[in-house]
């Protein structure tokens, strides 16, 4: 069985709302790190949205348009206006950005050559998969390139300095891209667990992960509560299939620049 | 008569895109257009006008405050509202705190719901769907979905390993994918 189908009858159940506790938190570990489930919770959330759609009854009362009219009225407000930002040089992060990009453009290339080897398809169903494809690097590299973001660097508690990793957190879109280096190889069965340390409440998981050879690694738009102020990010060592509460020590930590 | 508005997704962004800059009449315009979706659903899972009104409410208020929460690439706003409203009644009914934010709500849907004609002939298909589907299989999916009941509690009282209730909940939703493939 593969990894995908083990997690296949729990991502229905996901796409319906009805996973809770440690099946959610496992399936919220594994869609972290995985696009190919991603894409079929959207896919699964499409089919709950055609079941819901079956239902046929009356019409609104006229009261709840103007309840609603009513209470847009009360709530109105004045249209955005885009800022200059002009405050935060981005020289600095032009490494981490290019170092990013890398990240994006691998996963464009890894996600073709799948493509490829998938033989023919036809030219409807690729448009669909280029636009899928394209939205997903634009959701991916929106946490890096929108100067709304909170960029935390993460360093290591202990005396050896060489371990870092980049937070890029988008609070307003909940999206974060997390890129780390110089990460010590893990013991059999064992995984990096991030954490969003939120200003109020319990550490959040946001996503598990493994170094490369190199001591690489990084973590994609995991999945997270919407608009969490994040007070800091935190890294420690979990059984690989993730927790939901950090497991002593931390090992790295890191808070807004 | 046909209604003069423009019809379709493109007409569907351009109305929430006078939500981000504050347009009171987009509101009001996608009221008309979804309004007896999402009451619909409320409806169905609530039982109950009252409850289903303040669903409505929430829902749509939610859209005003969020507008950028739909992601407008990966579906018909039609097709979102109804997963969302789907997913606050489901909570109102258990009486639970929402888990699942509105922003977290992606989902992609092949068929173009915009439009009243295209919705009812959905709504028929799925219907036909769900009428040749196994009487166990649309049992289990009807009670995860419209009654909110988690795979454990299906087991429970239908008697069905735990597996087995997942499998079919899962194997039904595919079908209704399958059906709009063809």
């Amino acid at each position: 069985m593969s990894e995908h189908e083990q997690f296949a009858d729990d991502l229905a159940l996901y796409a319906l709302d009805a996973l809770r506790g440690e099946d959610r938190a496992r399936v919220e570990a594994h869609l972290a790190t995985c696009a190919a489930c991603r894409l079929e919770l959207e896919q699964l959330r499409g089919d709950t949205a055609l079941l819901a759609l079956s239902a046929a009854g009356p019409r609104p009362p006229q009261r709840a348009r103007k309840r609603l009219l009513d209470a847009v009225a009360r709530e109105a407000r004045v249209p955005r206006v885009a800022q200059t930002s002009t405050h935060r040089s981005w020289w600095g992060w032009l490494g981490w950005a290019a170092t990013a990009a890398s990240v994006v453009f691998a996963l464009w290339l890894w996600r073709e050559n799948s493509a490829l080897h998938q033989g023919l398809a036809s030219l409807s169903s690729r448009q669909a998969e280029s636009r899928r494809e394209l939205e997903e690097l634009r959701r991916i590299a929106a946490p890096i390139l929108d100067p709304e973001t909170q960029r935390v660097t993460l360093v290591s508690t202990r005396a050896a300095p060489q371990p870092q990793g980049k937070a890029f957190y988008l609070r307003n879109r909940s999206s974060l891209v997390f890129l780390a280096n110089n990460m010590p190889a893990l013991p059999p069965r064992k995984a990096y667990e991030l954490w969003l340390i939120p200003v109020n409440g319990a550490p959040i998981p946001a996503g598990v992960f493994k170094p490369d050879a190199h001591g690489s690694a990084s973590v994609v738009n995991p999945l997270l509560p919407a608009a969490v102020e994040a007070k800091a990010f935190a890294i420690t060592v979990e059984n690989e299939t993730g927790a939901t509460a950090p497991t002593m020590p931390i090992l790295m930590m890191g808070a807004g620049e | 008569m046909l209604s003069p508005q423009p019809q379709g997704i493109s007409a569907d962004l351009a109305l929430v895109t006078g939500l981000k800059s504050g347009d009171q009449g987009a509101m009001a315009q996608l009221y008309d257009r979804y309004s007896s979706v999402v009451y619909a659903v409320a409806l169905r899972v609530l039982g109950d006008t009252g409850a289903a009104e303040d669903v409505l409410q929430e829902v749509f208020l939610q859209l005003w405050r969020k507008p950028s929460a739909f992601d407008a690439a990966r579906g018909s706003l039609g097709s979102w509202l109804a997963v969302i409203t789907r997913n606050r009644a489901i909570d109102s009914l258990r009486k639970r705190r929402p888990e699942t934010d509105i922003d977290d709500v992606v989902l992609s849907v092949a068929p173009d719901l915009a439009g009243e004609a295209e919705r009812a002939r959905a709504a028929e298909k799925v219907r036909g769907v769900m009428g040749i589907m196994a009487p166990a299989q649309r049992s289990a999916l009807e009670m995860a979905y419209w009654e909110g009941m988690s795979h454990s509690e299906i087991a429970d009282k239908t008697g069905e390993p735990l597996g087995t209730v997942k499998t079919r909940i899962r194997a039904g939703l595919i079908a209704l994918r399958k059906a709009f493939q063809t």
